[in-house]
């Protein structure tokens, strides 16, 4: 079948953009290889692994199970542009601090994850922090220091980022 | 591991869903929430023409009280329907069986309609409708007509869904005061596909169970009832035999498919122990 194309226009990490994409690319191929935003990563293609994640609407969502074509008209959010503020620089310094990541291909995916968990419940205990990252894999960690990591900022032990590097 | 071509047309509005439907028949796929069908895609297990994409049409999303029964919206999300009040009093096997469907990324997008049409006898929906016999309401261009889940699973990713018609709604009667619901699932990782797992609905009055039904998850081709566990457990008291006779029935008369996380032995011996556990859980409320 002849590669079938349309044109989106969508705002990602602040600033509008179109293009035309194959109505067959997913989100996070569009992200990598359109828009050269590579901090999103592909492990599975299948949604099992949770390293493509990025935030639609500010939901996050499975980017290899999302179209492209899907993001018209939406707000995409990547780790590119959540990064260095709020929570979820929170989270990063967080992460670095009890060695959260090693080789850092599932960290993308997995920071999205904690920020939505610590958005929506703040007062989540180990065990949701557990339940609530379990759709993505981190083959290097035993995922140990990255619930450390997680219940740091939701304890508010990372208040800001100046405190976190203090 | 990227999807085949395919055309692709965003639905508008309902009336355009339908006649795209009615344009493309057999050819056409209904991308709903797309956490099954895109991994199918990109594993190029599945392969449609022409995608219809309904995520923009308004008028499918929520759950609203219609009298006897609640009524979900084909496009509501996991997420949704994990916090809703509604399905939190009235459907209580749907509330328990929520938190076992996926994970946190895919539950903001995968839909009730698309895990009900897709009927894929290792998911919670199909399983939870079948033991309520949950409604589902079917509508084409120009009409609408309604379904049994018992009428509606037909096999393994086949339901009576007509190519041209699209699942617009389910509903579930509001549980009553004698009835007893359970939902329990195994899986390796948490949210994961179930390797076994059951709904069970029955009522109890003067001590005897009635009305029961019960559906596993992941054991055979399709979704369907447990019906030779179903007649163990019709007219009885429940008591320690009828319950360990129950679970017999599971071994001696129910045929089972093995995967590759699991052989059927192993899947039939799961489902028993969970028998166990959810009738365990029904006698303890009485």
């Amino acid at each position: 079948m002849k590669e079938v194309t349309q044109v989106i226009e969508t705002v990602v990490n602040g600033e509008a953009v179109q293009r035309e994409v194959p109505v067959r690319m997913h989100l996070t191929d569009f992200l990598r290889e359109s828009l050269d935003l590579t901090g999103s990563h592909l492990g599975c293609e299948h949604g099992v692994c949770g390293a493509c994640q990025v935030m639609v609407d500010n939901e996050v969502v499975r980017g290899c199970l999302t179209l492209a074509v899907q993001v018209h008209g939406k707000r995409v959010d990547t780790i590119e542009g959540l990064s260095e503020q709020g929570v979820l620089a929170q989270l990063q310094a967080a992460f670095l601090q009890h060695n959260a990541l090693q080789c850092g291909f599932c960290s993308s995916g997995m920071l999205l994850s904690a920020l939505e968990l610590v958005r929506e419940r703040p007062r989540a205990t180990r065990e949701e922090i557990r339940e609530h990252i379990s759709g993505n894999y981190c083959r290097c960690t035993g995922y140990q220091a990255i619930v450390d990591a997680i219940e740091a900022v939701l304890q508010g032990r990372f208040a800001s980022p100046q405190e976190a590097q203090a | 591991m990227k999807a085949p071509a395919f055309q692709y047309t965003q639905a508008k509005d309902l009336a355009h869903a339908l006649e795209l439907l009615a344009t493309h028949g057999p050819a056409a796929q209904v991308l709903a929430g797309g956490q099954s069908l895109l991994p199918m895609m990109n594993l190029r297990l599945a392969a449609p023409e022409w995608l219809v994409d309904i995520n923009e049409v308004s008028g499918l999303t929520g759950v609203s009280d219609v009298g006897q029964a609640i009524r979900v919206g084909a496009m509501t999300r996991h997420r949704a329907l994990q916090a809703d009040p509604l399905v939190a009093q009235h459907v209580p096997l749907l509330a328990q069986a929520v938190p076992y469907v996926a994970h946190a990324a895919i539950r903001n997008r995968g839909t009730m309609g698309g895990s009900l049409a897709l009927a894929d006898p290792a998911a919670e929906y199909p399983a939870v409708a079948l033991a309520l016999n949950a409604t589902m309401v079917l509508a084409r261009a120009g009409s609408e007509r309604r379904v049994l889940a018992q009428d509606f699973f037909v096999d393994l990713y086949q339901t009576a869904r007509q190519a041209d018609e699209l699942l617009v709604a389910v509903e579930f009667d509001k549980v009553q005061p004698t009835q007893r619901a359970v939902f329990t699932e195994l899986a390796r990782r948490h949210g994961d596909y179930a390797m076994a797992g059951l709904a069970l609905s029955m009522h109890v009055s003067q001590g005897q169970a009635n009305r029961v039904r019960v559906v596993p998850l992941a054991l055979g081709s399709k979704p369907a009832l447990l019906e030779p566990v179903m007649r163990c457990l019709e007219g009885k008291a429940l008591t320690a035999e009828v319950v360990r006779l129950a679970q017999a029935a599971i071994n001696e008369q129910v045929e089972a498919q093995g995967d590759t996380h699991a052989s059927a032995a192993t899947k039939r011996h799961l489902t028993r122990v969970l028998l166990g556990r959810a009738l365990q859980q029904v006698m303890e409320t009485l």
